[in-house]
């Protein structure tokens, strides 16, 4: 995986799938346009404001609450080329991780505007002059990272 | 070394000898998935090209935005209706013959004892209530499972929870549910399972279980497994689809923590805004509400329509209230009629419709405005989560939802005694 680096829009604990895209944006008509729709409620205008490659660096358990994969989607849509987190909700890693939004999980101090660098196979994040380190993917997930998703492993007969 | 409930159901349908930390790929009993997240993963499956599709485990729940709120929904409906008949599933639950997929899950018996079974809905945790290895799942996973019939799951870390006594002051499953994720925090279970141990178990009825078991995620756990008993076996006789088995802990598995309950501690609890760990005793609660919401499939059961009537019956809805009640599947809608449950309702001002998940998550069917604040026998109570940003959500159990909607705020059934 390549070393990236990314603007930081910066949230707290436990941002829930319902504040990065409200239950009511979960129709299929929507599926080629789900970045119009994320923090609406929580944060008005975001979805004009960010830009490709942008980055998210959250609290704890970032993604709780709902399996919809709109979430991360929205994400990928919005040009997100990262999240960084102190922890994510187990069901939102996964959709994540399965579908190629990369998750980083690494307590980080950074302000919003920030930029900062991610080194997913090194396990680092650089911040403010700060170098982080994240323990490495599980092999299986390294694994369907670089096969380029899930639905890859399926195709190539490998799940 | 000893296994946990989990370590032995994913040994199983993996053909491995797994322990929490692992990473699997397992055989799934079931795959389910609703309206709004079937649509990605039938366009993942359409994507494949492929004649591979496990038909039998699949089952098709339209529920989140049925009967059609709009039309976009209609459409989104209509997706999942032409995806069953196109590929031959009939384990397709049209509206009028289905209702809330969790409670669909357990009634037609896919849910049993022993089983793997994923859902793309975070609740579908709920089947751990009768001893199933269940948990929620997204959309392209949910079509990687039904394509292949197998999945990848991490050995989860089991936290065991012994439970004594039996409940009394008229607290439920929900109280201890909202005790727990009060206690250890919306992520204190992250990646991990619960197990439920002890002579407090028996004193629990499967309904409560299965309440239980469904907020499991509320605490970010994959799942809350309680182990299978006579209570159990009473409870899926007649229902369970082909052959099941039990599965029961080893004596020397290792855990990740123990907590202790005492059921006869545990008080009638609600949780106040915006996290569903932020649990008091109701009766430290002052807050008037606008509406009180019995359904869904946290509380959405016959025995909890049967507990809520039991409040209100001979009583009236406050002034100013909406009461709604919405039972979680046809099946019982229609032992509501037949147990006169309804007319009680009725009788009283309440609402009650058929079933569909609608208001619980903010889709239709009873949405809040700015300002308005609801107590609620659902399961989340975040930001927005049943209409506009600034409204408030209580959860509850169902008699202290049904006493708040004759008192016009948060009470117990108790405190209505005395008014």
């Amino acid at each position: 995986m390549d070393k990236i680096q990314g603007k930081v829009w910066r949230f707290g604990d436990n941002v829930d799938t319902d504040q990065i895209i409200p239950a009511e944006r979960l129709v299929s008509a929507n599926l080629d346009h789900l970045d119009d729709f994320i923090f609406e409620k929580v944060r008005p205008g975001f979805a004009q404001q960010v830009g490709k490659g942008d980055m998210i660096v959250a609290g704890k358990n970032f993604g709780c609450g709902s399996s919809r994969e709109h979430a991360p989607l929205s994400l990928i849509e919005a040009g997100f080329s990262c999240i960084v987190a102190e922890s994510f909700a187990r069901i939102f890693y996964r959709n994540s991780m399965n579908i190629g939004l990369l998750l980083v999980e690494c307590k980080v101090d950074a302000a919003e505007g920030d930029v900062i660098s991610v080194d997913p196979d090194k396990g680092e994040v650089r911040a403010d002059g700060k170098t982080y380190t994240f323990p490495q993917y599980p092999a299986f997930i390294s694994e369907m990272v670089r096969a380029g998703g899930l639905m890859n492993l399926v195709k190539e007969g490998r799940l | 070394m000893g296994k946990t409930i989990a370590e032995k159901i994913l040994s199983e349908k993996s053909g491995t000898d797994a322990y929490a930390g692992q990473i699997v790929v397992a055989n799934v009993d079931y795959v389910m998935v609703n309206d709004v997240t079937g649509p990605i993963a039938f366009r993942e499956y359409e994507k494949l090209k492929t004649k591979d599709l496990k038909r039998d485990r699949l089952v098709l729940i339209p529920d989140h935005y049925v009967p059609n709120k709009d039309i976009l929904s209609a459409e989104q409906a209509k997706e999942m209706r032409e995806f069953a008949s196109k590929h031959g599933i009939e384990n397709y639950y049209e509206v009028g013959k289905g209702g809330v997929c969790h409670q669909v899950m357990i009634e037609e018996g896919f849910a049993a004892p022993g089983r793997l079974i994923v859902g793309a809905d975070s609740h579908t945790c709920t089947y751990g209530g009768i001893n199933a290895f269940s948990t929620g799942i997204g959309s392209t996973e949910a079509c990687a499972a039904f394509t292949t019939g197998r999945l990848w799951f991490k050995v989860p870390e089991t936290i065991k929870v012994e439970l004594t006594g039996g409940f009394v002051n008229g607290a439920c499953g929900k109280d201890l549910i909202i005790k727990i994720i009060t206690d250890i925090g919306v992520d204190g279970a992250n990646y991990r399972v619960f197990e439920f141990h002890g002579p407090g178990v028996a004193n629990i009825s499967v309904s409560d279980r299965l309440t239980v078991s469904n907020m499991a995620i509320e605490a970010g756990g994959k799942g809350g497994i309680f182990p299978c008993d006579r209570l159990t076996e009473e409870y899926i006789r007649g229902t369970a689809k082909g052959e099941w088995k039990a599965v029961e802990a080893d004596k020397d598995a290792k855990y990740h923590s123990v907590l202790r309950y005492d059921l006869s501690k545990i008080v009638p609890m609600v949780a106040f805004p915006h996290l569903p760990e932020n649990g008091r005793p109701v009766k430290e609660a002052d807050v008037k509400i606008d509406q009180a919401y019995l359904g869904s499939c946290t509380n959405g059961r016959i025995e909890d329509m049967r507990i809520g009537a039991e409040v209100v019956k001979g009583r009236k809805v406050a002034d100013g209230v909406r009461f709604l009640v919405v039972p979680a599947s046809q099946k019982v809608f229609r032992q509501m009629i037949d147990e006169g449950i309804m007319q009680v309702f009725l009788d009283a001002g309440a609402f009650v419709s058929g079933p569909t998940c609608g208001a619980c998550l903010g889709g239709y069917m009873g949405i809040l405005a700015a300002g308005e604040k609801a107590v609620s026998s659902t399961n989340r109570n975040f930001i927005g989560r049943m209409g506009d940003k600034n409204s408030e959500v209580y959860l509850a159990g169902p008699a202290v939802v049904a006493a708040s909607a004759v008192a016009g705020k948060i009470v117990t059934p108790e405190q209505l005694e005395g008014q």
